[in-house]
């Protein structure tokens, strides 16, 4: 193995339980720290954090009729293609409900908008948005999907604005997601051994390494070995 | 009822769990002290599981790790922010000082930067330099010792420079540059402005057998479960306890004042628990004040007693004088050359592998003192905020903005990593007429008076921050990109922060030998008061362009070596 595959072996297999690290050779023996299972029932609240997230739950703001209309919206912002699902089948309308909920300030501008969905709808279409045709339904999108890229978003009419709002949190929603990180190909947030920028990668950007800059970084194979200096603080290990 | 007071003697009560307590805590204890620390939030372990945040994904959290409740994001290690419910300050006329407190065991330490960076020799003597502000009663020769104690006991990477005024210490290697970083390297050195790998107390090496190694998940402000990383809690006073060190920890404890005797003597301290909301005291032989810079000067300005009518170790007037904050100004800009890229793990070290030391010769510049630039950019975990506005750098390729549907993935991936951001942190001068100091009119649900700032910004800050922002565009330019903010304005001080906001504060007990303008000597000892020792920020004489916590570190084992010798001595 060379040292850059033998450092990729030393975490298969840690993934999805804890963080057991195991090392396939002596030469990198760090301890091999372990971090409970339980941790995964948690995400570090403290007990006012928690009890906050707990009322927030136990409420509902939007109606069934504006869940709907997420629903269809969501997927019209960000639908399915070949390999992933839409906003809504990644749960972003729920993501909605809380956020609201979190940050009071959103709830009057997207129940305003929905409800002008709705009237749009009514005028032009002769019914609710989520009963339009799906061409109809974006052709009311439409007028409102591209802010004049001159003015600031402050000063875009409302339903503009509305619509920013609702493309920002549905985006976000989405690739805050399980789906839409894979989607992203988001590669970490897990343990790893960081050795520089892949060759490849440096090619296709027109960059390189400065050798004499490499030669003062970590030597990652002898991570483990534990670190002592002469007199001047020059690493001797 | 009565206050309750504890009939145990402490060597030493330490008030405080950060950077300056976390430290006396293990170097007191480890001499074998009997030792009590006090801290005003919970106990907290990073690896604790209902504790942990590290290496969660943002669905883990209902608000995907929104700011909204915890000021750098729900994953953050801060208990605590800018603003606390039932901790209230106040500004006097126009200031704006924002004040960052993190109520928990380890204090600051757990979310901090971890940028550990020494004082040179300059920065101990910059009136002797620039004429302005003061000296320091020592030097770098005085601390350098201690820094060389604390880069082998924590352990910080980086490199030997040989860099006027930015000492070398005994480092661990630093990591490779990531993607982004190389193109801030080229833009910068084109312009002749220095970069040199970070200096950050992260093990990318083992040290001992008590701490984990680095494992590159960039989340150093979640606290690391392994201890990885440097924080108070889990590198000092874990260790001391594990060693078998005499320590009482009292947590969700808030230290009203520091007790006297006739003498003037301190005797102890008295708090409030907030489990049960009464008054404690307890009694020690020497107190240690590392409650933060303002924290403690508020403590001191609220021991108010006929011996100390103007509070403890205030005779010179001085407490609460001379506070001042890092500066700080920062911008983001588009690099076209770092669009579509191939996505891997490039997490790295949280925060930054490369930096820019103060460079530039402040003699033919119109401010004063330096500062240095951080960098960020990356292929980052995504959070809150990620894919907001997903095609508004089509603006600079005359293409649409806005629209829906699938095309967004596209946009999305197009830009994803091609956004850079740098922030200038630098020294402003201390001055005597920035100062906290108790608000006789208000008080916090504890019922202690609370703090009132008094703040302005001179002219040398906003050149400062003029200057940092001139930089930031001739490094984006020469790497080809854009920036993604118009330059500010004169009338918004060219974006400098507001004071407070870089979690810098430092000064408001400075050192010297002269004890009408000064609060401490230079083992942090009130001049007033031999008993009462400050080892957080408060006694710094200035500030250099450098984050203060290496240097809270250094000072505080020296001055808690010298409680040791003065116990041992009897004289105190």
């Amino acid at each position: 193995m060379d040292r850059r595959d033998s450092l990729k072996s030393m975490f298969l297999g840690s993934l999805g339980t804890g963080l057991l690290l195991t090392g396939c050779n002596t030469d990198v023996s760090a301890p091999t720290p372990e971090i409970a299972k339980a941790a995964e029932d948690y995400f570090g609240r403290t007990p006012k954090e928690a009890a906050l997230i707990e009322e927030l739950n136990s409420e509902q703001f939007f109606n069934e009729h504006e869940m709907e209309t997420l629903n269809i919206l969501c997927a019209l912002i960000l639908p399915a293609n070949d390999e992933y699902g839409s906003a809504t089948d990644a749960g972003v309308p729920d993501f909605l409900e809380f956020i609201v909920k979190d940050m009071p300030h959103l709830k009057t501008p997207i129940r305003g908008g929905l409800m002008w969905l709705d009237h749009a709808s009514n005028s032009t279409f002769n019914t609710e948005f989520q009963e339009a045709s799906e061409e109809n339904q974006k052709a009311i999108l439409d007028t409102v999907a591209f802010p004049d890229p001159d003015k600031p978003g402050w000063e875009q009419p409302v339903q503009v604005q509305f619509f920013s709002l609702m493309r920002n949190l549905t985006m976000t929603g989405y690739y805050t997601s399980e789906m839409g990180i894979k989607d992203l190909d988001y590669k970490g947030n897990q343990p790893n051994i960081w050795d520089g920028v892949p060759e490849e990668v440096l090619q296709k950007h027109g960059v390189s390494y400065d050798p004499e800059w490499i030669a003062k970084c970590v030597d990652q194979s002898q991570r483990g070995v534990t670190a002592e200096w002469d007199d001047e603080g020059n690493l001797i290990t | 009822m009565q206050i309750k007071e504890s009939s145990k003697i402490y060597d030493v009560i330490i008030v405080g769990s950060g950077a300056g307590g976390g430290m006396a805590t293990k170097v007191l204890a480890d001499a074998g002290l009997k030792v009590a620390v006090i801290e005003a939030g919970p106990y907290f372990d990073p690896a604790a599981p209902e504790q942990r945040t590290q290496l969660k994904w943002p669905y883990e959290s209902p608000r995907r790790g929104a700011s909204n409740h915890r000021p750098f994001g729900d994953f953050d290690s801060a208990y605590g922010g800018w603003e606390i419910e039932g901790e209230p300050y106040t500004q006097k006329d126009d200031t704006q000082f924002d004040w960052f407190r993190s109520r928990m065991l380890g204090g600051r330490t757990n979310h901090w930067g971890r940028i550990s960076l020494r004082f040179g020799e300059r920065d101990f003597k910059h009136y002797s330099y620039d004429g302005h502000g003061d000296d320091w009663p020592i030097g770098y020769e005085d601390v350098k010792p201690y820094y060389d104690k604390v880069d082998k006991l924590i352990g910080v990477f980086g490199t030997k420079e040989n860099i006027e005024n930015e000492p070398d210490g005994f480092f661990l290697p630093p990591p490779k540059p990531r993607l982004h970083e190389l193109f801030y390297i080229k833009g910068a050195r084109k312009s002749n402005i220095p970069v040199i790998p970070s200096r950050m107390s992260m093990l990318t090496k083992k040290i001992n057998d008590d701490r984990g190694i680095c494992f590159y998940c960039g989340q150093c402000s979640r606290a690391c479960a392994v201890y990885a990383d440097f924080s108070a809690g889990t590198c000092l006073i874990f260790p001391a306890q594990k060693s078998g060190g005499q320590i009482d920890l009292f947590v969700n404890s808030m230290v009203r004042e520091v007790t006297t005797n006739e003498e003037g003597k301190a005797t102890g301290v008295s708090y409030i628990s907030k489990d049960d909301r009464k008054e404690y005291k307890l009694k020690g032989r020497v107190v240690v004040l590392a409650a933060s810079a303002c924290s403690s000067a508020r403590i001191l300005l609220n021991s108010k007693s006929e011996q100390h009518p103007n509070g403890l170790g205030n005779s010179s007037d001085m407490v609460g004088r001379y506070l001042h904050d890092s500066t700080g100004a920062s911008r983001s800009a588009f690099i076209p050359d770092l669009m579509n890229r191939d996505t891997y793990n490039e997490d790295g070290v949280g925060g930054m592998h490369v930096y820019t030391p103060w460079w530039g010769d402040n003699k033919k510049l119109n401010f004063p003192r330096g500062y240095h630039i951080e960098v960020w950019g990356g292929l980052g975990m995504p959070s809150y905020g990620f894919g907001f506005n997903p095609n508004d750098l089509n603006r600079f390729f005359n293409q649409k903005v806005g629209g829906y549907g699938n095309s967004l993935r596209k946009d999305i991936k197009k830009y994803y990593g091609s956004t850079i951001g740098m922030a200038g942190r630098g020294e402003s001068i201390a001055m005597k007429d920035n100062y906290c100091e108790i608000d006789p009119t208000t008080v916090d649900e504890f019922g202690i008076p609370v703090l009132r700032f008094n703040y302005k910004w001179s002219e040398h800050e906003v050149n400062q921050a003029k200057h940092m922002n001139d930089s930031f565009e001739e490094i984006v330019h020469n790497m080809g990109g854009t920036m993604l903010q118009d330059a500010p304005s004169k009338a918004s001080n060219y974006g400098l922060e507001n004071p407070g906001r870089i979690i810098h504060e430092v000064g408001t007990t400075r050192m010297g030998s002269d004890p009408k303008t000064s609060v401490v000597n230079e083992f942090q000892q009130l001049h007033d008061v031999d008993n009462v020792f400050i080892v957080d920020a408060g006694p710094f004489v200035s500030q250099a362009d450098k984050n203060p916590t290496w240097t809270i570190l250094a000072l505080s084992w020296r001055a808690s070596d010298y409680i040791i010798e003065q116990l041992k001595q009897q004289n105190i």
